[in-house]
């Protein structure tokens, strides 16, 4: 009987960065589009259609007294490769991916960020399987949800275990990559979603406009939360600065990039507002910001303990998407040659919107993939 | 589309949809085709791969009422 390993299981050996070999046997397109990633990952794909009649096409990639997580898309075809490896194979150590690549999709690792100078703390939600970062602000018995993800009970679930409620939900864009929870999470505890109004011209429910000058506090010993405009990867795209010391980019930098402009189809319109965002708004700034991004895209980019952060000072000497001074450079990089959309983004956006409402399959389905929001120097 | 056999994968998870086809295939001479029904939406992507890789031409491929229905020709 093999053994199974949970998406909580392996996500602690990634964040652990410990020696993980993975058989990855989804269809060589599938696993070139988006794969398990990290410091000490080593993976190999082999489609299990392949190992049918044998598994002669792995033996030799892989050692048989090594673990080996082997992986697919839902956990059904890992399950019978990896039967095949202990059976014919006689491999003592292997693991199945319970729920395969799409509950790795879901999968949310929780990390701590900072306690905060006047009580509560700041933790980062890492989605290892997409790179999306979410954050709550928790101080006081209250809290605060900034870009939450689609599994709001994860959130739910980890406010209760803190003792808190959750008051607000913000997003800090209209997002392209993956459906948004703030509104479903704010109807069900009665807190406030907040959202930048000129991302919502199109929306079809009520929100709190999310504005410069207009603070958010989470809890008595108000923890401010100061929203900065920022536009350049939406048009209504705003940052958040919190307790003074923590900001949160959204989509428009990241730690080794920067926001792409295109995904709402206006990339030469908003060129300029995120030039405009990433070198004069952020440059006024104070340069000993923690710049906390909603994405990563590399697994280098994961500390050890799995979280994503950096200097805002740190990132004008190194991040290259902020090394450029030609304005026509920058916008050749930031409109050419612009990575594959995200998957199904435009019915994202709808949803998103509230336009459309997608039954809980086809938004899991949706969201299948890599963020894919950001142009690489 | 003519078929010479038509397999019925509806309602399978994967990998049984390309399990059964792959059978199902072994049976057929050269030059026939064999017409797929599944309703795992994986199986669209993982039959075009497999039929690739196999020397096997998929035809055509539809979608209909959440049924997928591929003809695939023995290569």
């Amino acid at each position: 009987m093999t053994t199974p390993i949970t998406t909580e299981a392996l996500a602690k050996k990634v964040v652990n960065q410990e020696k993980i070999r993975i058989l990855d046997v989804r269809n060589t397109d599938e696993f070139d589009d988006w794969k398990i990633e990290g410091e000490n990952v080593e993976i190999i794909n082999e489609p299990y259609f392949n190992l049918l009649d044998g598994i002669e096409p792995v033996t030799g990639k892989l050692t048989k007294d090594q673990e080996v997580i082997v992986v697919c898309a839902k956990g059904g075809s890992s399950q019978m490769v990896a039967e095949l490896l202990e059976e014919e194979g006689g491999f003592s150590k292997v693991l199945n991916l319970e729920g395969g690549m799409k509950a790795w999709s879901e999968h949310l690792e929780p990390v701590k960020i900072a306690d905060l100078k006047q009580g509560g703390s700041l933790y980062q939600f890492v989605r290892l399987g997409k790179g999306c970062l979410s954050y709550m602000v928790e101080s006081d018995g209250e809290a605060a949800i900034i870009d939450i993800s689609r599994m709001i009970e994860k959130y739910e679930a980890f406010a209760k275990d803190k003792g808190v409620q959750i008051k607000h939900l913000i997003d800090t864009h209209l997002h392209a990559d993956h459906i948004s929870g703030g509104r479903a999470l704010a109807e069900k505890t009665g807190g406030t979603y907040h959202l930048p109004p000129k991302d919502a011209t199109e929306v079809t429910y009520d929100y709190t406009a999310l504005e410069e000058g207009n603070d958010i506090t989470v809890g008595n010993t108000k923890v401010k939360v100061q929203p900065i405009y920022s536009p350049g990867h939406t048009i209504g795209s705003t940052s958040l600065i919190i307790d003074d010391h923590y900001l949160l980019t959204g989509d428009i930098l990241f730690v080794k990039s920067i926001g792409r402009p295109d995904l709402a189809g206006k990339a030469e319109d908003w060129v300029g507002d995120l030039r405009h965002s990433l070198y004069k708004r952020y440059k006024e700034l104070s340069e000993d910001l923690i710049v906390l991004p909603a994405h990563y895209s590399f697994a280098e980019e994961l500390s050890e303990g799995g979280s994503v952060s950096a200097r805002l000072g740190d990132l004008y000497q190194r991040n290259e998407g902020l090394q450029v001074d030609s304005e026509e450079v920058f916008k050749k990089m930031v409109t050419e040659n612009l990575p594959p959309q995200p998957n199904a983004y435009q019915e994202i956006r709808e949803t998103n919107m509230g336009k459309i409402t997608p039954e809980d399959e086809k938004q899991r389905e949706m969201e299948t993939g890599p963020n894919r929001c950001a142009v690489h120097g | 589309m003519e078929s010479t056999k038509i397999l019925d994968a509806k309602g399978l998870a994967c990998p049984m949809p390309i399990v059964k086809t792959k059978k199902a295939m072994n049976e057929l001479e050269i030059g026939e085709i064999l017409e797929v029904h599944a309703t795992d939406k994986g199986a669209k992507s993982d039959l075009t791969a497999w039929a690739k890789s196999g020397g096997h031409e998929l035809l055509e491929d539809t979608e209909e009422d959440d049924v997928l229905k591929f003809w695939i020709k023995k290569g």
